[in-house]
């Protein structure tokens, strides 16, 4: 069989097993489940900037974070339906990156990076100054699931919720990064001036790639916010762009599967390591030197390392 | 007066910045390493200067003891761990990253979560009479410090021959090497220099603005700021930057107290849009 039956075939697999897991999995675990494939949604959107176009981003956490403000902010301040939020959060953080995006391409490698973690700081310093709006270090406790004729209050109806809005998304991007669209983005990754010379318009395929990036962040974030039942400003803090940062290089930069892997991994561990010692910090810490010493590519990275030495005698 | 006041307490902010942004400026302009660990060599190097002076009462033996140790511990980290990547910059960002979280946890291990706060040396406990007011004599001395480092730190570039082989590899390493300048050597010394530099603004620092966990990450975003809007890889873009920031961001605290930051990043945001580069950086 073809290569390309094989993972259509592995992918019809994992979906069945995802669909079965509320049966076999407690709720505590399906609760994580959850998680790891919100944190795999966002992850696989910070890859379409790092892995796709070539673009390091240390402020992937504004658009995280800025979805679910809003989200918690109409639900709580305002009254708004949950539901109703969904999209408004969406714009929000689209908008937002469609603000720093202008800012950030201005530079690129090391300046690009600092630039980046500096807006969201920006962001993460209104957060936790704005006291009489957003509460500041308290956060904003009561944000309530949507309700669409059925409640998502239980682990299961809110896991199902989630696996539809991610597999969604999961194919949106997919389908994005296997358009011309999504080719183009590669080829600015490995030359930018060759694209130029080709014709195309770099600056705006690279402001489209950050604008696209940033809904999807902000799809990740709003369900984070449904998730928690809470919003607070560590959404928006560098650790949060940083995970996301090792989520993508620890899966492997520049496939969907390789960052979703690396998310699941980064959250299981973070649950395992936790209920074991308070050190997840310097935990987290030492995994990035390791991945860094060992494999720079990730684990993608290492298989296709394998792989091509079995091929060779 | 006081505008006066509120400027001078910019400058002297702005010199502490100095201190840190020169050593993430000179790193980057030989190395084109983006240092995040730099924040983690300040807020370990004010926590190690805290533990000297409370044991030895000390305040000149914290600063030796806290900047000597932090340039170690900087010296190492570059040659067992960054150089293997060199000029490669995503491994050297998450090493750098991965170094921070474990400095982060590390510290907060050792020195609590309470913020905490280093003696003021005696000498330094009066204040001087300006007009209507009484400004402390400490934040003149941190405004002298500043303005000896930068001198020290010119002249050591222009008239120095370690500070002509820097000039010489800031501009071209391999040529540089291939001349017979060891530059791998020169990279691990200037890494030990910016961290022990960062070491200097954490004790320094100690006195007037406390220690605590999560200090490392707001004083890396001041460094970024004020390297941005001077231009990395440039000492004179990190005075000048500095000495803007610093002052910037005494007015965004006085003034608009819930958007201190914002006072900061917006010029920043407008010399960016200007100019890339920074004011003084290369491109």
């Amino acid at each position: 069989m073809t290569a390309r039956a094989w993972t259509i075939i592995g992918c019809f697999a994992v979906l069945a097993l995802l669909f079965m897991l509320p049966e076999v999995l407690r709720p505590y675990y399906l609760a994580l489940v959850t998680k790891m494939l919100i944190f795999a949604l966002f992850a696989m959107s910070l890859d379409l900037l790092l892995g796709y176009t070539g673009l390091a981003s240390l402020g992937h956490a504004a658009y995280f974070g800025v979805a679910a403000y809003t989200i918690a902010l109409l639900i709580v301040r305002a009254g708004v339906d949950s539901g109703l939020a969904f999209p408004v959060a969406l714009v929000a953080a689209a908008a937002t990156g469609a603000l720093f995006a202008p800012l950030a391409l201005r530079a690129r490698g090391s300046y690009f990076l600092m630039i980046t973690f500096a807006l969201a700081q920006v962001v993460w310093s209104v957060a936790f100054g704005w006291r009489s709006l957003t509460n500041g270090d308290d956060g904003i406790p009561d944000v309530v699931r949507p309700d669409f004729g059925w409640s998502l209050d239980s682990t299961t109806s809110f896991y199902y919720f989630v696996l539809a809005i991610v597999g969604l998304a999961t194919l949106l991007l997919v389908a994005i990064v296997g358009s011309p669209f999504g080719r183009a983005l590669r080829g600015i990754r490995e030359s930018e001036s060759r694209m130029q010379a080709l014709g195309y318009n770099v600056w705006r395929y690279q402001y489209v790639a950050f604008v696209l990036a940033a809904a999807f962040a902000g799809i990740a974030g709003a369900l984070y916010a449904y998730y928690n039942r809470f919003v607070g400003p560590e959404y928006l803090y560098v650790v949060q762009s940083a995970e996301a940062l090792i989520m993508v290089i620890l899966g492997g930069a520049g496939t969907l599967i390789g960052p979703a892997i690396g998310a699941g991994l980064i959250v299981f561990l973070e649950d395992f390591v936790s209920s074991m010692t308070a050190h997840w910090v310097l935990v987290l810490g030492i995994i990035y030197v390791l991945v860094t010493l060992f494999a720079p590519r990730g684990l993608i990275g290492l298989v296709d390392q394998l792989r091509q030495r079995r091929v060779k005698p | 007066m006081t505008w006066v006041i509120h400027i001078l307490n910019g400058i002297a902010f702005g010199m502490l910045l100095f201190l840190l942004a020169a050593g993430l400026s000179l790193i980057y302009g030989l190395m084109k390493i983006l240092n995040l660990t730099h924040g983690s060599f300040y807020l370990v190097g004010g926590y190690i200067g805290l533990t000297v002076m409370q044991r030895t009462g000390s305040f000149v033996l914290a600063l030796v003891v806290a900047v000597a140790a932090v340039a170690l511990v900087g010296a190492a980290i570059e040659r067992f761990f960054l150089r293997r990547f060199h000029l490669d910059e995503l491994p050297q960002t998450l090493l750098t990253f991965g170094f921070l979280f474990i400095f982060a946890d590390l510290s907060l291990w050792i020195w609590g979560g309470n913020p905490l706060m280093l003696n003021m040396p005696e000498i330094f406990q009066h204040s001087m009479p300006m007009g209507y007011y009484a400004y402390p004599v400490y934040r003149l001395f941190l405004i002298a410090i500043g303005l000896v480092v930068a001198g020290g730190l010119w002249w050591f570039q222009e008239h120095t021959r370690i500070g002509t082989m820097l000039r010489a590899g800031v501009d071209d390493a391999e040529i540089a090497r291939a001349l017979g300048i060891n530059v791998s050597l020169l990279f691990t010394l200037i890494f030990a220099v910016g961290a022990g530099l960062a070491a200097l603004a954490g004790v320094l620092a100690g006195p007037v603005l406390s220690l605590y966990p999560g200090a490392d990450f707001e004083v890396l975003i001041f460094a970024f700021v004020v390297v941005i809007v001077g231009g990395l890889g440039s000492l004179r873009g990190a005075l000048a930057g500095a000495l803007l920031i610093g002052i910037l961001d005494d007015f965004g605290k006085a003034f608009f107290p819930e958007f201190a930051l914002f006072t900061v990043f917006v010029p920043m945001a407008v010399i960016l849009v200007i100019r890339p580069t920074g004011l003084f950086g290369r491109r």
